[in-house]
Order: structure tokens, then C-alpha cells, then sequence
């Protein structure tokens, strides 16, 4: 037990924990051998669902792919009734508009990528009038990517700068920053990259892009949420984690909640504080579910494709 | 929108661990595992009614309630087991072409592969570790201690070159209660691919994968006598140590009686390997990967409910870094799932008797006593059975007995230091010397560290790794003799030189 100091201190960020890859390996294969059955799986598989943000980035999405993916989101299986919702909708700026009227009072959020996503490679007035853009047609969350090249060249500053910058523009709206850890190469850089994006405001950090391969692991998630402890012990200030990317099947997004559950515990077992950045990842859940309850698995084909 | 649960000053920060969503228990089935409910001794390949005709009950100690009963060997029939052992070794083991006797092992190490689920069942049920460690470490590792062995039976000639080996005889060989049937492979395996025979007695309450194992030797055919299996307590044990038609003694347990032993063999001709207790020093710098050492530390001491003789159980941790260390360290034995041995999420398991629990209680209170700070998880027991809680103790002195004495429990003491020269003297600091940890990132600082430790087993950025390639043993008062690897041939040889 501790008391909180300021969030005012900012560290040396080369000062960054180093990380033992060998070591991370190791404790999230133990997390993959938790037995989870029946009451737990179940119970497990719903949180997962209510934690998706239902995803579609893609240069050919229209208003009526959009439009679709929301009615899924409010209707994820109808023909069984008490499931919960996905946690938010995540898509272009130009996208959101469409999305916010579809989704309505739903409870639902929107969420936007913005910062000339995926690559990041644009000057800070785009990347801010992209934050803006997305937040003045309703979006209640922006994914943001940090700068990599800056990053790697070591100009902490610059990305610690921009992340705070992005911050501002984003007025209420919730701050995912993206780091993109399939392009920073080490598990030092990871935890290094983490640590900027908490201190200059991130409300979330967010793996991938989805765009890069590797997308998220959970060796990288587990770097990034012991971060998010240490920051949660330094300042009282609660991170949200959110992989992306890779991350389609039941049994590992199960295997993630139980990274969740023994790393951070129970205040971050909700979709307040945890998403999953998946597009296909709902219907296996939804299979799982139904699985649960009638004993057999159905066909891919009984479950909407959006 | 945000909540920014914490505000202000009076607020403490804690993570909760006994979140609202719950692991449902996922017991592996008893019903894989076949317990007779009596064992006799394992003597020529026979089975064999004990001549004093006693047995003795043994439990399953994560509820008390009795598994089976074993044959009481007396000296009687520890002198029929060495005779055996002696005949099978001039009539056949020694004449056989090693090439052949590989065959044996071989087959053994397939079995034990083929009957692993049974096998890792009955650890579990028998000696109280969880069925993860069972099934994931000590089954497939003793399998794999055979094929290593198996490996090496027809090429000694390249492990010592120009030498020419000799078996010894008849290996009497007594092991502990921790890891039963890994121990029983770690023996047995180098002695019979060197082409010696052995009289093997598991410990009094972990007997029964040893039995299972007879069986399997059974199943393979080895000829009569090669391998024999006795059961008993301590008597038991000091008749086969004190028979005079044995030629080596291997022994792994406690270091009063590797000293008792060594007493009895005195003035003999026996050879012997000892492997005994210790207080491992696992020491983490301010420069290491601190969450990975976090667990390290989590592994080193926890695993096996601490039973194990290279557990690392004196935590040095650099004085800069051990404040965080030491709240990671309480944060995370919060989540270890203390409970039912046969659960698969179970993490640590049941104390293997109520003597050794009392030993672990003994030394908890020592510790208070001594005035360190105790702290255990706050999960709760199981009613009937030997628990006992994860725990740590923080402020320990170097001469504090907790810091001092091997408790072969799941109980960690605390210590700091502030340079590489005071840390290096308080960890060579101990009448013990089996194994040590080291972490830092810096590559330079461990070689530093391995080479000024006087420890036989050292590792860095990892703990209790063990692989059949690599040898084990002590330094001091941690016994003698090498297990494992191409060192781990040369207690059971004879290495004479060529004749011209």
C-alpha cells in the first residue's frame, strides 16, 4: 500500500525498466494454462464480448458498411437474448458522423482513429485538425499512433509533446494511443514507449494498428500492463490497456482477461478499462456462447458476418 | 468518460486479486490412476511379501485420508534385495553389451512418457504438489533423465577418453519425499546405463510413483534384479547404508543425515554422492528486469511448496530497488491459487506431512520472534490437510535463523544490501552451497557474480531450470557428487586407465 505522489513528475524515460523477454514468455505461457470451464468460461466469453470495439478501417469502408456494423453491434445474436453489447465502434474520421447517428442512445461508443493513422506520417497541424475533425462529429474516443521514426531516432520529447498535444485537442473525448509494438523491435522499447504515452495523457495505450505484423501478443500486452501498475502505483491515475490486432479466437482472448485478472485485477476487469481491437473476434465468441448452452457447436453461417 | 478512481491524498492504492470473476474448479479425474491397496517390495523383479510382514499406511496429505499401504522392508530383506542386485550384476547387467542395456532404459523412458497422466496423478495425490508442476515438470523431466541416460550407456568411451570404465557394483540409493519420481529417475537412470545394479528406497510417505515405477520396470522387461524397489523409513534406509555388499551410496535429503551417512560409511570402501540441504541466495540489482525477477523470485521460492533443496530462500535485494520489489513480490503471491493438489489452476499445494508443516510453523514463528515482519496471502485454507500460506518476511538480518536455516517451506526472507562486494559475502555467508540467482541486465556483472559465488548451480535472469544435460550438486555443507549430465556418470564408474 502506498500513497500517491504527483502526476507532475516526469521521468528520464531512457530510465525505462528494462524488460527480460525470456522472462515475459514465461509468466503469460502460465497464464495460458489456467483451466477455464463452464460458469467461468461463460461468464468469461460475455466480458470479452462487452469488451470489443468492433472494428472496420479499411480504405473501401462506406456509410453503409458502417451502418451495418453498428446494427451488429446493438444486435450481436439475437436468436439468444441477454448478451451484452460490444464496448464501442472504431473507424475512420470521416466515418463517424455515420456512426454516431447509427448507434443512437445505444450506450454505444464511437471511437476514432485519427493522427493520419496507420503510419503517422504527417505534420502535427493535420494530426490535430484530424483529432479535431473526429471529436466535432461525435467521436467519443480517438486512437491516436505515436510517431515511431521519432521515437526510434530518441526524441522522446517530440512524442511526448504530441501524445499531450493530441490530449488537449481531444477535449473529453478518451485518448487511446497507439504504439504500434510490432515496429519498436525490443520489449525495452515497448515498456519505454508506454511510459511516455501514460505521463502525456493517454487515458488508454493501445498495441497495434492492426495494419503491422506482429499486432498485438500477449507478451507485449503483459510489458504494457505491467506499466500501466507501476503508473497506477506512482499516481493513483488508472490506465485503460487495449491489444489490437491478432486476436480473433475465444480461448486467447480468455487467456488476456486471465492476464488481466492476475496482473491488474478487478478494477480493470471491464470495458472501461480493457478492450479488445478485433473485427472477427465477436462471432467465435458468440459460437462459443451458444456452444455453451445447446452443448454443439453451430456452423460458422448461423452467425451474421458484418 | 473517465473516473479517476483515486483523487486526493488520503487515498490508498491497492489492486484487488479476488476479482468477481472466478477460475471454477477443474480437478483432474483420480479415476486415470490405478492404486493397489497394498504394495509389497520390489525384489528380483518379484513382487514380495516383507518378512516381518508390517506395512505402513500412507496419505494423501491434501486431506489425510489414507491412499495405500507399503511394505516395511527390515534389514532381512534389504540383505535379499543386495543379493539380487549383486547376482543380477555378475550373472548378467555387467556382461551385457551396452548397447543393449540402452534398449532397457529406452523402453523405460517411453513407458513413463506413455503412462505420464497416471503417473503425474499419483505424484500429486501421494505428496501434495499441484498437478500442474506434476504433469508439466517432474513426469516428462524424469522421462527425459532416462533417454539421457539411455543416450550415454554404449558411448562412455567418448565421455572419457582413453579411460576405460568400470561399473561398481550394487548402488544403494535413498531419496527424499519432494520430488519422488524424479528422484528415483536422477538415480537409477545414470546407474544402470553405466552397467551398475541398485537397491532403491523412496521416502516413507511419497512411496508410491517409485512402486509405479517398478511396475513399469516390470513392463519392460529389464532381467531380475537390475533395479530394486524397497519401501521403509529411516531403519530402512541405514541397513541398506550399512550393508556390506554395497558398493556406492547415492543419497539426496537432509544434511544431518548425508553427515550420519557419511559417519556410517567412514573406513568402508563405499564410494558416495551426497546432495543435501540449502539456503539459496537469489539476488536482484537495481539494474535487472524487475518484474521478471518478481516472478523468478515467485518461482524460486514457491515452487513445490518450497520443498525444494535449491529453493531460492534468501532474497538479497539492492536497497534502491527494494521497496517496489517487495510490493510486487506481496501483489503477486496475492494471485498464486493455493488449494486442492489436483486442480489444474492450483499454484501451490499441500505441505507433504504434518511434521514438515510443523517445521514450516516452527520457523514462522522463529521468524516473528527474531522481529521480522511477516506477511502471508490472504487466501483461505482448506479445513482438513497441511497448508501453508504463501509468506515473506521483510527486515531480516543476515543473522537471523529464518536467513540462516534451510525450512524447506514456502516462506521467503527478505534481506537488502547496498554493493556487489557486501552481497557476494553475505550470500557465500552460509554453511550451504547448492544453488544461487542473480539479476541484473548487465552481462559483464554476472559472470562477476557466478565466479565469486561458491554455489554448484548458479543462474541468471531465471531460476530452478533444470534439463538431464546439466550437472547438479553442491558446495559445503550441500553434499558432494555431481547429478546430471556427462558429471553425473562419474559416481557410477570406475575410470581406469588403458592398459599399454
Amino acid at each position: 500500500m502506498q500513497r500517491i505522489k504527483s502526476l507532475l513528475i516526469i521521468p528520464d524515460f531512457s530510465l525505462s525498466p528494462r524488460i527480460d523477454q525470456v522472462g515475459v514468455e514465461e509468466r503469460t505461457s502460465r497464464f495460458t494454462k489456467r483451466s477455464i470451464k463452464k460458469e467461468t468460461k461463460l461468464n468469461g466469453l460475455k466480458l470479452v464480448l462487452n469488451m470489443i470495439d468492433l472494428t472496420t478501417l479499411e480504405g473501401k469502408d462506406t456509410n453503409g458498411k458502417v451502418n451495418q456494423l453498428c446494427y451488429k453491434a446493438q444486435h450481436l445474436h439475437d436468436a439468444y437474448p441477454g448478451l451484452p453489447t460490444v464496448a464501442a465502434i472504431c473507424v475512420y474520421p470521416s466515418m463517424v458522423k455515420t456512426a454516431k447517428k447509427a448507434l443512437g442512445n445505444s450506450g454505444i461508443n464511437v471511437a476514432s482513429v485519427a493522427t493520419a493513422f496507420p503510419s503517422g506520417q504527417a505534420s502535427r497541424d493535420v494530426k490535430i485538425r484530424d483529432t479535431k475533425y473526429a471529436v466535432a462529429n461525435g467521436a467519443d474516443e480517438v486512437d491516436m499512433v505515436i510517431s515511431r521514426g521519432k521515437f526510434l531516432a530518441g526524441e522522446y520529447n517530440f512524442v511526448f509533446d504530441e501524445i499531450a498535444t493530441i490530449k488537449e485537442a481531444c477535449g473529453d473525448a478518451r485518448l487511446k494511443v497507439i504504439l504500434e509494438t510490432g515496429e519498436l523491435g525490443t520489449m525495452d522499447k515497448v515498456r519505454r514507449a508506454s511510459d511516455i504515452a501514460m505521463h502525456a495523457g493517454a487515458d488508454f495505450i493501445k498495441t497495434s494498428t492492426g495494419k503491422i505484423s506482429p499486432a498485438a501478443t500477449m507478451p507485449v500486452t503483459l510489458v504494457m500492463l505491467e506499466a500501466i501498475r507501476d503508473f497506477y502505483y506512482k499516481t493513483g491515475k488508472m490506465i485503460g490497456m487495449k491489444p489490437a490486432g491478432g486476436i480473433s479466437k475465444s480461448k486467447l482472448a480468455l487467456h488476456y482477461l486471465v492476464m488481466v485478472k492476475e496482473t491488474l485485477g478487478e478494477a480493470w476487469l471491464s470495458n472501461e478499462w480493457f478492450r479488445f481491437g478485433a473485427s472477427s473476434l465477436a462471432n467465435d465468441v458468440l459460437m462459443q456462447i451458444v456452444k455453451e448452452k445447446t452443448g454443439v457447436y453451430q456452423a460458422a453461417n448461423y452467425f451474421s458476418v458484418d | 468518460m473517465p473516473k479517476s478512481i483515486s483523487k486526493g491524498k488520503s487515498n490508498i492504492i491497492k489492486l484487488k486479486f479476488d476479482t468477481s470473476w472466478k477460475y471454477a474448479p477443474a480437478p483432474e479425474s483420480k479415476n486415470a490412476a490405478t492404486i493397489k491397496s497394498q504394495y509389497d517390495l520390489f525384489i528380483n523383479g518379484e513382487w514380495i511379501k516383507p518378512s516381518g510382514n508390517k506395512y505402513f499406511d500412507t496419505i494423501n496429505p491434501a486431506n489425510e485420508e489414507k491412499l495405500s499401504e507399503v511394505a516395511e522392508a527390515n534389514a532381512a530383506d534389504v540383505d535379499k534385495a543386495v543379493t539380487v542386485a549383486r547376482k543380477a550384476y555378475e550373472k548378467v547387467w555387467k556382461k551385457m553389451p551396452a548397447k543393449e542395456r540402452a534398449k532397457y532404459i529406452f523402453r523405460i523412458a517411453r513407458i513413463i512418457q506413455e503412462k505420464a497422466r497416471e503417473l503425474a496423478i499419483i505424484e500429486s495425490l501421494d505428496g501434495g504438489k499441484p498437478i500442474r508442476e506434476s504433469r508439466d515438470f517432474d513426469v516428462p523431466t524424469a522421462a527425459n533423465h532416462f533417454f539421457y541416460y539411455a543416450g550415454w550407456a554404449d558411448k562412455l568411451e567418448y565421455a572419457f577418453p582413453n579411460r576405460k570404465t568400470e561399473p561398481l557394483g550394487v548402488a544403494g540409493q535413498i531419496i527424499p519425499w519432494n520430488f519422488p519420481l524424479l528422484m528415483a529417475a536422477w538415480k537409477i537412470a545414470p546407474a544402470i546405463a553405466t552397467g551398475n545394479t541398485v537397491v532403491l528406497k523412496p521416502a516413507e510417505t511419497t512411496s508410491l510413483t517409485a512402486l509405479k515405477l517398478a511396475e513399469i520396470i516390470q513392463e519392460s522387461d529389464l532381467p531380475p534384479g537390475v533395479v530394486n524397489i524397497i519401501t521403509g523409513a529411516g531403519a530402512t534406509g541405514a541397513a541398506i547404508v550399512n550393508h556390506p555388499d554395497i558398493n556406492k551410496i547415492a543419497f539426496t535429503g537432509s544434511t544431518d543425515v548425508g553427515k550420519i551417512i557419511q559417519r556410517a560409511i567412514a573406513g568402508t570402501n563405499k564410494k558416495a554422492t551426497l546432495e543435501l540441504g540449502g539456503k539459496a541466495a537469489n539476488i536482484i540489482f537495481e539494474d535487472a528486469p524487475i518484474d521478471q525477477a518478481v516472478e523468478g523470485v515467485i518461482n524460486g521460492i514457491y515452487f513445490n511448496q518450497g520443498h525444494v533443496c535449491c529453493a531460492g530462500s534468501r532474497l538479497y535485494v539492492q536497497e534502491s530497488v527494494a521497496k517496489v520489489i517487495i510490493r510486487k513480490l506481496k501483489d503477486r503471491i496475492e494471485s498464486l491459487i493455493v488449494g486442492d493438489p489436483l486442480d489444474k489452476n492450483t499454484d501451490i499445494g499441500a505441505i507433504n506431512s504434518r511434521q514438515q508443516l510443523d517445521t514450516i510453523h516452527k520457523y514462522i514463528r522463529i521468524g516473528k520472534l527474531e522481529g521480522s515482519e511477516m506477511y502471508e496471502s490472504s487466501c483461505a485454507l482448506p479445513g482438513k490437510g497441511f497448508w501453508c500460506r504463501p509468506t515473506l518476511f521483510t527486515n531480516v538480518a543476515q543473522s537471523n535463523r529464518i536467513a540462516q536455516e534451510e525450512i524447506f517451506g514456502p516462506v521467503l526472507a527478505i534481506l537488502t544490501f547496498r554493493t556487489d562486494d557486501e552481497v557476494i559475502e553475505k550470500a557465500n555467508n552460509s554453511p550451504y552451497g547448492l544453488s544461487a540467482g542473480v539479476w541484473t541486465d548487465k552481462g559483464s556483472k554476472i559472470f562477476n557474480m557466478t565466479k565469486r559465488m561458491r554455489a554448484g548451480v548458479i543462474w541468471a535472469n531465471t531460476f530452478n531450470k533444470f534439463d538431464p544435460s546439466s550437472p547438479f550438486g553442491g558446495y559445503k555443507e550441500s553434499g558432494y557428487g555431481r547429478e546430471g549430465g556427462l558429471h553425473g556418470l562419474m559416481p557410477y564408474l570406475n575410470l581406469n586407465a588403458l592398459s599399454p
